[in-house]
Formats: C-alpha cells, sequence, structure tokens
C-alpha cells in the first residue's frame, strides 16, 4: 500500500531554530565557510532535521500509532541554500501488517536523489496496542 | 588524529538528568515546521537527550564537532517520551573503524527514566573526517 507523498521545504532559518530545539549547534548546519572547509558541498541540513520530516510523514499517515523503532542511514547531504529553500519529498509504502505491527518502508529525496539510506519505521496501532 | 582505539567498549557517565515538558517538546516540533497540541513527544525527540551525551563524549575526547557528520541513526522504543519525563542518557562507545582517513564511531545511548527504566535505546554512525580529508 502507498500513502500519499509528502513535501517539506527546509530553509536556512528552520536550521537555526533547529539548532536551538535540538542543542545540535554544528557550524556546518550554519557556516559555509566551515561547511566548506571540511569538505561538504555547502550549508547542509542536519540529519536529525530530514529524519524529523520523515517521521511527520509517518504521523501524518498513521496519527494515532505509537512508533517501536525508527532508523535511517544519511547517505547524501541536503544542502540548504542562503536564500530561499530546498524541499525534502517523503514517500511511503507499508511494506507488511501482522501481529499489531506495521513497517514503513520510507523513501526521502531531495532533487530527486535519495538523502536518507533504508529509512524505516515500525509502528504499533493505537487500537491494537496493551 | 585518529581517535584512540582503546575508546570502545567505553561507558560515559549519565547525562544530567532533564525535564521533558509540553514546552520543550512544541519548541522541538515546531522547529521542523510541526505543530504540537500535548501528548507524547515526536519520535525524533529523544536526539535531544543522545546529543547531549555524544557532546560530553567528544568534548572529553577533544573531538571537534564540526568535523562530524551524521552517518546514521536508529532508535528502538520500549515507550513514548511524555511531558513530565526526567531523562538520562548514558553512551558507550560500541565500534571503531578508520577508512580513507576519516573515523567511523558507533555509539549507542540508553535513555531511561527517573525510575531508571529504559525508554528508548539509540544507535549512531558518526563520520569524523579527517584534517586531511
Amino acid at each position: 500500500m502507498s500513502l500519499d507523498t509528502q513535501v517539506f521545504t527546509i530553509t536556512r532559518a528552520d536550521l537555526v531554530r533547529y539548532a536551538e530545539a535540538s542543542g545540535d549547534h554544528n557550524p556546518i548546519h550554519q557556516d559555509e565557510s566551515v561547511a566548506v572547509g571540511v569538505g561538504l558541498p555547502g550549508v547542509i541540513a542536519h540529519g536529525m532535521y530530514t529524519m524529523a520530516l520523515a517521521a511527520r510523514a509517518v504521523s501524518a499517515w498513521f496519527p494515532d500509532a505509537e512508533v517501536v523503532s525508527f532508523g535511517c542511514k544519511f547517505t547524501n547531504p541536503v544542502v540548504v541554500p542562503a536564500d530561499g529553500g530546498v524541499d525534502i519529498e517523503v514517500a511511503g509504502e507499508v511494506k507488511s501488517a501482522e501481529d499489531g505491527l506495521t513497517t514503513v518502508a520510507l523513501t526521502v529525496t531531495c532533487d530527486g536523489v535519495k538523502v536518507l539510506g533504508m529509512p524505516r519505521a515500525v509502528l504499533r496501532e493505537a487500537a491494537l496496542r496493551g | 588524529m585518529p581517535v584512540d582505539q582503546s575508546l570502545v567498549g567505553r561507558v560515559f557517565p549519565p547525562t544530567r538528568p532533564y525535564v521533558v515538558s509540553e514546552e520543550k517538546i512544541r519548541t522541538f516540533v515546531e522547529s521542523t515546521g510541526g505543530g504540537y497540541a500535548g501528548g507524547p513527544a515526536p519520535a525524533t525527540f529523544p536526539i535531544v537527550l543522545a546529543f547531549e551525551a555524544m557532546n560530553a563524549f567528544l568534548e572529553a575526547e577533544s573531538i571537534d564537532l564540526f568535523r562530524i557528520v551524521h552517518g546514521e541513526q536508529k532508535f528502538a522504543y520500549e515507550r513514548p517520551v511524555l511531558p513530565g519525563d526526567v531523562l538520562t542518557a548514558t553512551l558507550t562507545v560500541a565500534t571503531l573503524r578508520q577508512i580513507a582517513g576519516n573515523d567511523i564511531i558507533g555509539t549507542t545511548s540508553e535513555i531511561t527514566d527517573g525510575s531508571g527504566a529504559l525508554v528508548c535505546s539509540t544507535s549512531a554512525t558518526l563520520v569524523h573526517r579527517g584534517a586531511d580529508g
């Protein structure tokens, strides 16, 4: 079963707010010269920012479910321009649903390139809890 | 400087108790463009604890945060994080490899509540980019 693809936009201002909220003040998410200095293509989004967007999509699809596990690799950086923003698309597919657990495989892309590797969430439906 | 191999297996001291509040959850949710009307924290919220534990580990080992790039993150939840929880994270260095001048550091963090019960265990792979990388 395919789920409705969700689209989110990330701006530099979002990264500043996320740094404050999460405590992750790594300057590669704020400062172009530091990012380029360590070999990155520019200021990149926190991997955990993109993962949080993936989690938002999962909770939009399954508002009453409890997340049992959630994981991914960060395979490609999400470069966030100084002006405007960058769009992240989160697609999902239910891979299995058994014993009250639903496994959702996600596909998270930026400009058509996968940015998360094997993003996957396992959910426990609220009605089946306990 | 490569990271010291003897770190593997090292358990770092628990982070100071962190009181989860609706306000902290709301700030986190809104920073990723979402809305919050109370209730459990979103799935990636425990990163706040895991990140604090990682920061303490990096500082203890004099590793520069700006040379770290996130490679992988996994969470396994015993239960959702709720407002009122008092959480601490305890980080263990699980694995350490050197590839192409980079250190690949595998960590696990156990996040426990005020009663000592496990709430979430999370593992992270951190890529420490070498100075010549």
